[in-house]
């Protein structure tokens, strides 16, 4: 039950953080979603046995269960390279880390500089502005 | 002994990619080595096409554990399919992005191996997470070309795009995972021959399998979660919006055909979910795509209406339905890739990609022109091409099923297809010439800073991935058969897994 509200309330906080405005917060969202999933792993190998899978165990039975253990593993490394990645994308580009800058969003009418800007996401920039 | 092999679909890309990082930056030695391999793949898929007609399995444990510890390789008709029509796309798009982008970036050559190694490890694998892992190999690479194709540098649209892109995919990897998760914590494994039926028999499972389902769904933008393709696949460079469309959604699509088709044994319940999400995707889709203005919007939008028309397939779940949805989904991976190449080809030389800007096309480059008409009318679903075929076999399909809501939407999607292929038709090709003001700043057309855009022309080997490509849907509608009796034994491997899991059982 701990591990089910620990994950509630880290999908909770990641879910709040993915609406807010700044890249940065959306990428501190991603972190608490990551924990979360992992976290999710680590109770599907059932959460009662709590010994560590290493050496040769007595009772195989209290072992905890080593695949998920691998999953997450595999997992953590996955979504740090992928965190790092977005960290980069939030500092390049315009700035400010705002994530609703650039192209993405036609509300908004965009800082111009469609002198770098390829000519077709010009046009459509300098649709949304008009 | 063929299964053995299997690996290497992943392991020499990978081998090659690592190489080339580690010699540094020799153009020519990268291209040669890049090509080299993707179409060694290409080989080697179509032959393991032959080596498997007759609806063979063949399976491989890795690193010869045993069953159920190693993770599993295995290539049935469907996925060695797939591997032949992505490995065309990926040699065709490359061509044309080395074409189009002569100061290719760095890391151009490694980055598309990885993404040639990862697509193909997804459509081998017969494990939920290793799927998982594969579809981030795929993605990482993909992430890196989707701002590097072009200079080495990329417009400040394109960062946008590209953030949109990595938070959307990390999002839904991460519901992947998280259902992943699930499936291992109520069925106990995530290997897909042990979790044959697990969702039919067991409700939390086809919960936490539904999870799975969902992730993919949004990968393959269906449509409450369609917005993000049509927002980020124009945002990057033509050749690699037309690599990307036929790889990363297909592969969630493959994804989603294998799951509902094996896990849940394609639960007639669940059946009407699939059909009512999947006629507004075509219906949603298509309706975007007309109120789009530039010729790659279009063409994304048209991407998430199609992907309707595939999905449909799984959800009709007959032999018929499967064949036709198998069949659709070749066959829409080709036009789709044509009709992006064509277009770019046009957006690359001239600087414009938006309607009304670049005119009378037909007249002026009168191959690409042919190239475009045909895609277009096999898109649509016209008679002499792939399309017609696909769409006919679907509608017969969705008849038999007793779907007549569905069918009434294909054919009204169709027309309305018809409507904005004719609206590019009208605004690029037709009418007097017309070129926009501003010089185009692709690499490809470096010419046009000193000499006027009225003297410049596509180059014959920049119309040459989009005319091959419209020729093998024009070879695909007159010799339908072949690829249709193929469709029909990877469907029969769908329906009815028995040879599948054997072969993942004796791996």
């Amino acid at each position: 039950m701990t591990l089910a509200i620990t994950a509630g309330i880290l999908v909770a906080g990641a879910v709040y953080l993915l609406m807010r405005r700044e890249m940065l917060l959306i990428i501190l969202g991603f972190v608490l979603l990551s924990h979360a999933a992992n976290l999710i792993i680590m109770a599907a190998g059932g959460a009662s046995r709590r010994e560590e899978p290493f050496g040769t165990p007595d009772d195989i039975s209290v072992v905890a269960d080593p695949l998920p253990q691998a999953f997450v593993l595999t997992a953590i490394v996955i979504a740090f390279a992928i965190t790092i990645f977005m960290l980069v994308l939030a500092g390049t580009g315009t700035d400010t880390d705002n994530a609703e800058d650039g192209a993405t969003d036609e509300d908004e009418p965009q800082p111009n500089e469609s002198g770098t800007a390829e000519p077709s996401m010009s046009n459509e920039r300098e649709e949304a502005s008009a | 002994m063929i299964g053995s092999l299997l690996p290497l679909f992943v392991a020499i890309p990978l081998i090659a990619a690592g190489f080339l990082t580690i010699i540094g930056h020799r153009p020519r030695l990268h291209l040669v080595v890049m090509f080299a391999v993707i179409t060694g793949a290409l080989a080697g898929s179509i032959a393991l096409v032959a080596a498997l007609v007759g609806g063979r399995t063949y399976a491989h444990g890795v690193g010869s554990w045993g069953f159920g510890i190693a993770i599993p390789f295995v290539a049935d008709m469907f996925s060695a399919l797939m591997l032949v029509v992505t490995g065309l796309l990926a040699v065709v798009c490359v061509l044309f992005a080395v074409i189009a982008h002569r100061t290719m970036s760095r890391f151009f050559a490694p980055l598309i191996l990885v993404l040639v190694g990862g697509v193909n490890g997804v459509l081998l694998t017969a494990d939920l997470f290793n799927m998982f892992v594969f579809i981030e190999v795929m993605l990482l690479p993909s992430y890196g070309l989707f701002v590097l194709a072009r200079y080495g540098e990329a417009p400040l649209g394109r960062i946008a795009g590209a953030r949109l892109y990595v938070v959307l995919n990390l999002l839904t990897s991460t519901i992947f995972l998280i259902g992943v998760g699930f499936v291992y914590g109520t069925a106990g494994t995530v290997n897909m021959a042990e979790l044959a039926g697990a969702a039919a028999e067991d409700s939390t499972v086809a919960i936490a399998g539904s999870l799975c389902l969902f992730a993919l769904g949004i990968k393959a933008a269906i449509v409450p979660v369609h917005g993000w393709l049509a927002k980020a696949y124009p945002a990057t460079s033509p050749a690699i919006t037309a690599l990307f469309s036929g790889l990363h959604t297909k592969v969630a699509i493959y994804g989603i055909y294998r799951i509902y088709a094996y896990m849940y044994d394609g639960d007639a319940r669940w059946l009407w979910i699939g059909v009512l999400l999947f006629c507004a995707t075509m219906l949603l889709g298509v309706l975007g795509a007309v109120g789009e203005k530039t010729t790659r919007s279009i063409l994304a939008f048209h991407m998430v209406s199609q992907i309707g028309y595939i999905m449909l397939g799984i959800a009709l779940f007959t032999e018929a339905g499967l064949a036709a949805g198998i069949f659709y989904l070749l066959h829409h991976m080709i036009v789709k890739a044509s009709l992006f190449l064509s277009t770019g080809a046009i957006e690359v030389t001239y600087g414009s990609g938006k309607i009304g800007e670049v005119q009378g096309m037909a007249k002026r480059e009168p191959i690409l022109a042919a190239a475009f008409f045909v895609a277009a009318l096999s898109l649509a679903g016209i008679p002499p091409f792939s399309g017609f075929v696909a769409k006919m076999s679907l509608i017969f399909a969705a008849l038999d099923a007793g779907q007549i809501a569905a069918v009434v939407i294909m054919l009204v999607v169709s027309i309305i297809t018809l409507l904005s292929m004719l609206k590019i038709w009208g605004g690029v090709f037709w009418g007097k010439e017309k070129f926009p003001e501003t010089p185009p700043i692709t690499a490809g057309s470096a010419l046009a800073t000193t000499q006027v855009a009225a003297q410049k022309k596509v180059g014959a080997a920049l119309m040459a991935p989009a005319v091959i490509l419209a020729l093998v849907t024009l070879g695909l509608g007159l010799g339908a058969e072949l690829l249709m009796s193929l469709s029909q034994t990877a469907a029969a491997g769908l329906l009815d897994p028995t040879s599948y899991i054997e072969a993942v059982m004796g791996s």
